[in-house]
């Protein structure tokens, strides 16, 4: 079942849709709630491999849904740790859970500053109102 | 909502796959009035399809349906339709919105002398109740595929055509536009799950049956389709000499199905990579599969490529993906199958 809306307080945003969690030098990344909504259910994510680098506001794959294709964009810079291997097996779970279960991405931050430009909830949500 | 062929459609209601899904295993309706209703009728309507249309039409009486194809000089498809036999003197023709204009303009023009054709489009709605629990659910007789009755669901008379796009058992529910509300609220009472068009794609595409603008044009032809089954070559009509010259030479390409073997949503538009440069083809529908959880698609492909088992690369934004050409239909529905 897809999951209810929701911008979870403890996640910063990009303007992209996209989220992190942010835990000391490492962060977990992902798309929220209205990019699952907007895609459907998805049925692919063409995952990069771990050890790659992402950069902020590039492109590092895509998720897939029968109707439509999006590319994700990196919310902060770094290093992959892990590829979440649930997704690419299952990716309907980021309609199910996308701040948990969902997550894509986890990454070593290269550059943990950036994550002052990034929007909390109040503002990703009055940004999703604005559009 | 999306716009198509001027009308506000949904693509999907609830989710393409929990639609798609019940379809397979119940019932989904789905609000197609988009499609377009030519009525021909007179001593000559008969004559004046059996030239312009390429199946047979003498192989069905009244009460029967076809699916046929409105074609050009070269051979080339205008449109695929079905054409329904009310009886000898008329006939009606249900085609795809987006050639209603050009189907009807096509036929208008060539109508004979004790021929009329009339587009009666804006007076019908037409519901598509598909899958193996519709004729149940809406309390109708058992009938066989491609056939025609009036009928009457809770009150409300509608013509019940036994056919559809999904490749399961149902019928396509026809009545004056004015009682196609009460007649929605009707089906969907009786348990139809409400579906949009993204699931009508997903189920027309496992069973492999064409879409009008991608997998057959006015620049393609019914053999290089796999449509020859519709062309009634022994009679004449219009690009019955083109389309006898194809059979007879064979198709240079052919309309393949394949299927995904690495993860991946082939799409229309996308390139099919061959061997070398010659034996490369593109694809005209594409999309995932939610019965076989894998890619699916349709596309065109050199002769020597087309034969089941052989092996295809799909260009998916830049990356080679695997795909094998696989027997019509992708998917097999369970039971009751059209």
């Amino acid at each position: 079942m897809a999951a209810a809306e929701s911008y979870p307080d403890e996640l910063k945003y990009h303007p992209e849709h996209d989220w992190a969690r942010i835990e000391g030098e490492e962060a977990t990344v992902g798309i929220t709630w209205f990019a699952q909504d907007a895609l459907g259910e998805l049925v692919h994510f063409e995952a990069p491999e771990a050890g790659a680098t992402v950069a902020k506001d590039s492109s590092y794959g895509e998720v897939e849904s029968v109707k439509a294709v999006s590319d994700v964009i990196a919310p902060l810079s770094g290093e992959i740790l892990e590829v979440n291997q649930a997704v690419i097996d299952a990716p309907e779970t980021v309609n199910e859970d996308p701040y948990g279960e969902g997550w894509l991405l986890r990454i070593r931050l290269s550059d943990p500053g950036e994550a002052d430009t990034l929007l909390d909830a109040d503002a990703y949500k009055q940004l999703l109102e604005d559009s | 909502m999306v716009p198509f062929a001027g009308w506000e459609m949904p693509v999907q209601y609830e989710g393409v796959i929990s639609e798609h899904r019940a379809v397979r295993e119940d019932c989904g309706v789905f609000d197609v009035s988009h499609m377009g209703e030519l009525d021909i009728e007179g001593p000559n309507a008969h004559e004046l399809l059996q030239s312009l249309l390429s199946n047979d039409l003498d192989r069905i009486a009244d009460g029967g349906a076809q699916y046929t194809l409105l074609t050009n000089e070269s051979g080339g498809i205008l449109d695929d339709l079905i054409a329904y036999r009310i009886d000898a003197y008329h006939y009606l023709l249900v085609v795809n919105a987006g050639n209603r204009e050009a189907a009807y303009a096509w036929l208008k023009e060539r109508e004979i002398r004790g021929s009329e054709v009339r587009d009666a489009s804006d007076e019908y709605a037409l519901l598509a109740v598909q899958g193996p629990r519709s004729i149940e659910r809406l309390g109708l007789p058992d009938a066989k595929q491609f056939t025609h009755a009036m009928g009457e669901i809770d009150g409300i008379e509608v013509m019940v055509n036994r056919t559809g796009y999904t490749g399961e058992q149902g019928c396509e529910l026809m009545c004056p536009t004015e009682d196609a509300p009460g007649l929605w609220d009707a089906v969907v009472g009786r348990g139809a799950v409400p579906c949009g068009l993204g699931a009508r794609d997903t189920l027309r595409l496992e069973v492999c049956y064409p879409l009008h603008g991608n997998d057959i044009t006015p620049e393609t032809d019914a053999i290089s389709a796999g449509l020859a089954w519709t062309c009634a070559l022994e009679k004449e009509f219009t690009g019955a000499a083109a389309l006898r010259r194809v059979q007879e030479e064979g198709p240079a390409r052919r309309l393949v199905a394949f299927v995904m073997e690495e993860k991946a949503v082939p799409r229309a538009g996308m390139r099919i990579l061959g061997s070398d440069e010659s034996a490369s083809g593109e694809v005209t529908s594409g999309t995932h599969s939610p019965m076989l959880d894998k890619g699916i698609g349709l596309g065109y492909v050199p002769t020597a490529n087309a034969t089941p088992g052989s092996d295809l690369t799909i260009d998916v934004r830049g990356k080679g993906r695997r795909a094998t050409v696989v027997p019509k239909p992708i998917y097999k529905p369970q039971e009751g199958q059209q």
